[in-house]
């Protein structure tokens, strides 16, 4: 990323491979830095342990909470197992799980978002991607424990949002989230995936934009340079803010939390509804 | 002769749309008159053809039971989206002057068999059944219809899935329908929802797939990922009944494949089993 000039303004063309780039920190760094306790809680009790989405028990900052995240790998045979942070059903469904585990216990859930999408598969397909995202989001929408989100990396469509439906979301400065990648939607919207530039641009994937449309809630400044040139900072950065939220969140009562999500989903991305 | 051989041979010269129908299938030709008389359902290959949504509502409504809600809502263009073709606000005015349909789902409260129920039926002819912000919208607000009501809520979904125009709002309205379905099974007001040809990606990722029944009709293509993808990314080819409602239902995610004809039928037995 040695081309891009943080002296003048970036595209959402720059941002996009910023969020994409190597060495920015992933869920292992996060876990690692902020987090001192981590017990990880594998498996959807039906089929497997997905390796593309995570979670366990976690302590921040004295809080204990249930985080859970998408994983990339470091390097290509991490990333192969991992699956390039492209979860399968199961990965889903393991995360429902551990919401569903957290409700139960009173543990805030942080969920660390950074997938280029939920993993396209016949196997995929077979076992229900489509189910087990949707499941996800009805119980996200009414789960009874605060619900922190940060987008880190990659928000890529359905797969990013089976687990960032909650009370606030923050967002790295230059990360990135949208309904399909930029190299999707101009291969379909201009028949020539090469216009993934202007589509990067249409489509209003920045967090200045998310921030504008009212679908973040904060976004949280990255070191000089962006997050690959200074991982230990960012991860800081996302640790403070995440602890902000969650005691904030704590405040409220159960029913309070509930009513509020809901009052902020049905304003959000609405046509109509103030 | 076999009584559908006379059905594949096109009378000469007038094979006219206005007489007769080709099941886009099998290419019978079929008198019109027969053809919406059984629902655009094919009497050689059953081909379930797709409807709009005003015949999909005279299906499986009582007559003159069927009152709109928010017809006011209309589709939004919150990101001023353009691309080669030209402005998404320009072709969306189009789509309504077309289709005469404010968004691509039509919402209100009828009957079926008696019974008082909150519907909304997608068509595909609006932007191909594209989730955008005023589709969200009208689901939404039928939702809490239905919770208001205590009635139950049945949505025919018809969708290619997101509106791209519409970028990270359309995914947004996964996530806004889903709230409200989840508000509606925390009361205990049932929820049916039947995927009709075609159901995939963001709808088949959120309301559509949550029904305490999930119902089909044969043949139907339901699945999250467009087939072209998948071949791409795991590089073999994929079984011919691949995302069918058949194959959909041996994989555990569609209670049953109704029958076009019976589809009234069912929805009534199955609400009288939800009323207890
Ligand atoms: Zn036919």
């Amino acid at each position: 990323m040695s081309d891009i000039d943080f002296n003048q303004p970036l595209s959402p063309w720059q941002i996009v491979q910023l969020a994409r780039t190597s060495g920015r920190p992933l869920i292992g760094d996060y876990i690692q830095g902020m987090c001192s306790d981590f017990v990880e809680l594998h498996g959807d009790r039906a089929f497997g342990d997905d390796r593309g989405l995570i979670g366990g028990f976690a302590t921040i900052g004295g809080e204990r909470v249930m985080l859970i995240g998408h994983q990339k790998g470091k390097n290509v045979e991490d990333n192969i197992k991992a699956n390039f942070g492209m979860a399968n059903p199961e990965g889903y469904r393991k995360a429902m799980r551990l919401m569903k585990l957290a409700e139960k216990y009173h543990l805030p859930v942080v969920a660390l978002v950074d997938t280029p999408g939920a993993y396209p598969g016949l196997e995929a397909e077979a076992r229900g991607q489509a189910e087990a995202i949707a499941k996800n989001l009805t119980v996200m929408a009414t789960l009874r424990t605060p619900y922190v989100i940060v987008v880190t990396g990659e928000g890529g469509s359905g797969g990013a949002l089976g687990i960032a439906v909650g009370d606030v979301v923050l967002m790295l400065q230059y990360a990135v989230y949208s309904v399909i990648s930029p190299e999707g939607c101009a291969s379909i919207l201009w028949r020539d995936g090469k216009k993934a530039p202007e589509a990067a641009a249409a489509m209003k994937i920045t967090a200045d934009s998310l921030l504008q449309l009212g679908i973040i809630d904060e976004i949280l400044a990255e070191p000089p340079g962006a997050a690959h040139c200074d991982p230990h900072t960012m991860v800081q950065t996302v640790k403070d803010a995440v602890l902000k939220h969650v005691q904030a969140l704590k405040s409220l009562t159960l029913d309070d939390l509930t009513a509020k999500r809901y009052a902020k989903l049905r304003r959000m991305g609405s046509a109509t509804l103030a | 002769m076999a009584w559908f051989e006379k059905l594949v041979t096109p009378p000469a010269r007038i094979a006219t749309e206005a007489v007769w129908a080709v099941c886009p299938a099998c290419k019978a030709y079929v008198p019109r008159e027969e053809w919406n008389s059984a629902w655009r359902v094919c009497p050689r290959c059953n081909f379930h053809d797709r409807l709009t949504c005003r015949e999909r509502i005279e299906l499986v409504t009582d007559a003159g039971s069927f009152q709109e809600l928010n017809a006011h809502v209309s589709f939004a263009d919150p990101l001023k989206f353009e691309d080669v073709s030209g402005p998404y606000a320009a072709k969306a005015k189009a789509t309504v002057s077309k289709t005469g349909l404010g968004e691509a789902v039509v919402t209100g409260g009828a009957k079926v068999d008696g019974i008082p129920v909150v519907l909304g039926v997608m068509d595909f002819r609006f932007l191909g059944g594209s989730l955008g912000s005023g589709t969200g919208d009208r689901i939404l607000l039928a939702a809490e219809e239905a919770l208001r009501l205590r009635q139950p809520y049945i949505i025919f979904s018809a969708s290619g899935g997101a509106r791209m125009h519409e970028g990270i709002i359309s995914l947004m309205q996964m996530a806004r329908t889903c709230a409200a379905i989840a508000r509606l099974q925390e009361a205990g007001i049932p929820y049916l929802s039947v995927l009709t040809d075609p159901t995939t990606g963001g709808v088949s990722a959120s309301y559509a797939m949550v029904g305490d029944l999930n119902l089909s009709e044969p043949k139907a293509l339901i699945g999250f990922a467009g087939r072209r993808v998948i071949e791409q990314t795991i590089k073999q080819k994929l079984p011919a009944d691949f995302q069918t409602a058949e194959y959909v239902l041996e994989h555990g995610f569609i209670d049953h494949i109704v029958e076009r004809k019976a589809m009234k039928r069912f929805l009534a037995s199955a609400l009288r089993y939800a009323g207890q």
